[in-house]
């Protein structure tokens, strides 16, 4: 039984498994199985059987995103599948795996998607930094359109797919869907106010599907084995593996697929080897930039969405980002402030004149010019920029690190206002 | 922002290359208007340029038949379109979380003295322009670094030095 639907092909010590490699390995197998007579709504069936959730960072279930795309005689004849491949949140290094290792697993995935959702034409945001990933899919797509395995009438089932790799220019923003639209579509990218839904209206007003590209490579597994087999992986509540990864002062940095539901500890002691010798953990974030700091205290908790969240944290990307204690904590959340601050796309008032703020206030801390009232100003800005204030994710994504900063670390905040200066540097 | 005014009318458009406009053409095929093209043509110019200049985003627009505004809009917005002359490498330097915890600001520094430029700035060779960019998705083998296309691991002050006498070396062939 295949353990590591996510992995099985990748050995970056050797380049990428070409078509007819991986077609041995049980590669496009799913497109036989639909070409055998499957109809869309049964391969959304199966992904909603299956549990999948989102990997792109919010976790929400892919079956039930699709089954809102209007369907029918009388729904848009145009329908677009968007592979979100922006990968910018800080800490986050797993797509880039998944397309420099085995690019022939997204586009399975892309074709079972466009399939189920009456979807011609695809298009791959990949990040414009990504130039190895860019090389690995170009090629992928060359060799899928030769086998036929794209573009029109796909084995004689009267299914057209089209995949457009577009890069992007830079933009954290570009990473949030309907900001991602705005984008492809060669506009400013601000994010659009929902509703509609991209689902009904997205990509020049079509019905639009945005999926993560590790959302979209866990389908080809679902397909192939079945869903009964997708449910066999899990060690928690959640469904499939999951690639984690670990990155800070750790012995062995790096990233790996995995059952959902296994601890912490599992990640970080086993996986990453713990800490570099002579130093302890102090934090960390379980799951990128914009996720709550958690403490040693919580290594025992499933990697689950649900356990993570109750722990007031997010499982998000599932790349891990690990604070050590001689490691400044202000420093830290000061350089994701930086981060998020520059990132800010301007349109809403919270985001784009609290976030300079709230960095210039952490300038001033390392400075040693920090104030008494800066506390207060901090914690008044994490529920300015909270959910529900902002027009988009961004904000709320920075107040998260912020906020569980300032309740982690008050003291280092403090030691730094009363020593007027970073006391981690010697 | 004094520099990178808006594209004024007063500039003549410059006069796109054959190549420009053959990549261009093939960009029309991909997406169903005008609009998408523009940010791939800025793209596209930019790779044959290193730069888009005032006169190459008015070709733009001619040619695609934008608004100026909008394109020059969509110019300034993404961190990668670069609207001020680079050097002929273009450093692209992760100053994220992961490559701040494993010490980048160090090999920032280093940088900084025996290149003589910081963020923002391009050295008096011009073979180097040094740019921060947010993380680089290579986190487990930070500090990284981009230098035009490659991408550098695991950064030492030493490691630095040979990439960037190699990036020199390269040139004077
Ligand atoms: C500021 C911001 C940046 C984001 N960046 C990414 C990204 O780089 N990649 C990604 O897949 N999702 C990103 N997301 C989440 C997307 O908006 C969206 O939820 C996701 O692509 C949906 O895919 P999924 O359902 O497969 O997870 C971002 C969200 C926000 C608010
Ligand atoms: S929260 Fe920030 S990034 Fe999101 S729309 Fe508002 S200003 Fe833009
Ligand atoms: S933080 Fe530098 S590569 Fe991710």
């Amino acid at each position: 039984m295949v353990e590591n639907p996510l992995t099985k092909n990748i050995d970056m010590t050797r380049p990428p498994l070409v078509l007819a490699d991986y077609v041995s390995n049980d590669g496009y197998q799913s497109l036989h199985k639909i070409a055998g007579g499957m109809e869309p709504e049964a391969v959304l069936e199966m992904v909603k059987d299956s549990g999948l959730k989102g990997r792109g960072g919010a976790g929400f279930p892919t079956g039930l995103k699709w089954s809102f795309v209007p369907r029918g005689e009388d729904s848009p004849r145009q329908k677009y599948l968007v592979v979100n491949a922006d990968e910018m949140e800080p800490g986050t290094f797993k797509d880039r795996l998944l397309m420099e290792g085995d690019p022939h697993l997204l586009l399975e995935g892309m074709l079972i998607a466009a399939f189920a959702i009456g979807a011609s034409k695809a298009y791959i945001f990949l990040r414009g930094e990504y130039t190895q990933s860019f090389m690995t899919l170009s090629k992928a797509i060359n060799e899928a359109r030769d086998k036929g395995y794209l573009g029109r009438n796909i084995l004689n089932m009267g299914f057209d797919l089209d995949i457009i790799l577009h890069t992007s220019a830079g933009r954290y923003i570009c990473g949030e869907e309907t900001a991602l639209l705005n984008a492809l579509e060669g506009k400013r990218a601000n994010p659009r106010a929902k509703p509609p839904f991209p689902q009904v209206s997205g990509l020049w007003g079509k019905p639009t599907i945005v999926n993560n590209v590790e959302t979209i490579c866990n389908l080809p597994g679902i397909l192939t084995y079945g869903v009964e087999w997708y449910h066999k992986l899990t060690k928690g509540k959640d469904h499939g593996t999951k690639l984690f990864g670990v990155s800070g002062k750790v012995k062995n940095p790096g990233c790996w697929e995995m059952p959902l539901g296994l601890t912490i500890r599992e990640l970080l002691e086993d996986r990453a080897g713990g800490m570099q010798d002579g130093l302890g953990l102090r934090a960390f974030l379980p799951g990128g930039g914009s996720t709550d700091f958690m403490l040693p205290e919580h290594l025992d908790l499933p990697l689950d969405y649900e356990d993570i969240g109750k722990a007031g944290s997010r499982l998000a990307t599932g790349t891990m980002i690990v604070l050590d204690d001689q490691t400044c904590p202000v420093g830290m959340v000061g350089n994701l402030m930086t981060f998020f601050s520059h990132e800010s796309c301007g349109f809403c008032t919270p985001c784009r004149d609290g976030l300079p703020w709230v960095d210039a206030i952490f300038r001033d801390l390392e400075s040693g010019k920090g104030k008494e009232s800066d506390l207060e100003v901090l914690r008044e800005h994490v529920d300015y920029m909270g959910p529900g204030r902002t027009f988009c994710a961004l904000a709320p994504g920075a107040t998260a690190p912020l906020g569980s900063g300032l309740k982690y670390f008050e003291e280092d905040f403090k030691e730094h206002i009363a020593k007027q200066r970073c006391p981690y540097r010697h | 922002m004094e520099d990178i005014l808006i594209a004024s009318s007063s500039q003549q458009p410059r006069q796109l290359s054959a190549e420009e406009i053959a990549e261009i053409e093939h960009e029309k095929t991909l997406y169903p208007d005008n609009k998408a093209v523009g940010l791939e043509a800025l793209k596209i110019v930019q790779k044959h340029q290193g730069w888009v200049s005032d006169e190459s985003l008015l070709a733009i627009a001619r040619y695609l038949d934008l608004s100026v505004a909008d394109l020059e809009g969509v110019a300034t917005f993404f961190n990668l379109v670069y609207r001020q002359p680079v050097g002929k490498n273009v450093i692209l330097f992760c100053n994220s979380v992961s490559c701040w915890i494993m010490g980048c600001e160090g090999v920032r520094s280093h940088i900084n003295k025996t290149l003589g430029v910081d963020f923002g700035q391009t050295t008096e060779d011009n073979e180097f322009t040094f740019i921060p960019v947010p993380c680089l998705g290579d986190c487990d083998r930070a500090p990284v670094m981009m230098v035009g296309e490659d991408l550098h691991r695991n950064l030492t002050n030493d490691k630095v030095d040979t990439i960037v006498a190699s990036y020199r070396a390269e040139h004077q062939e």
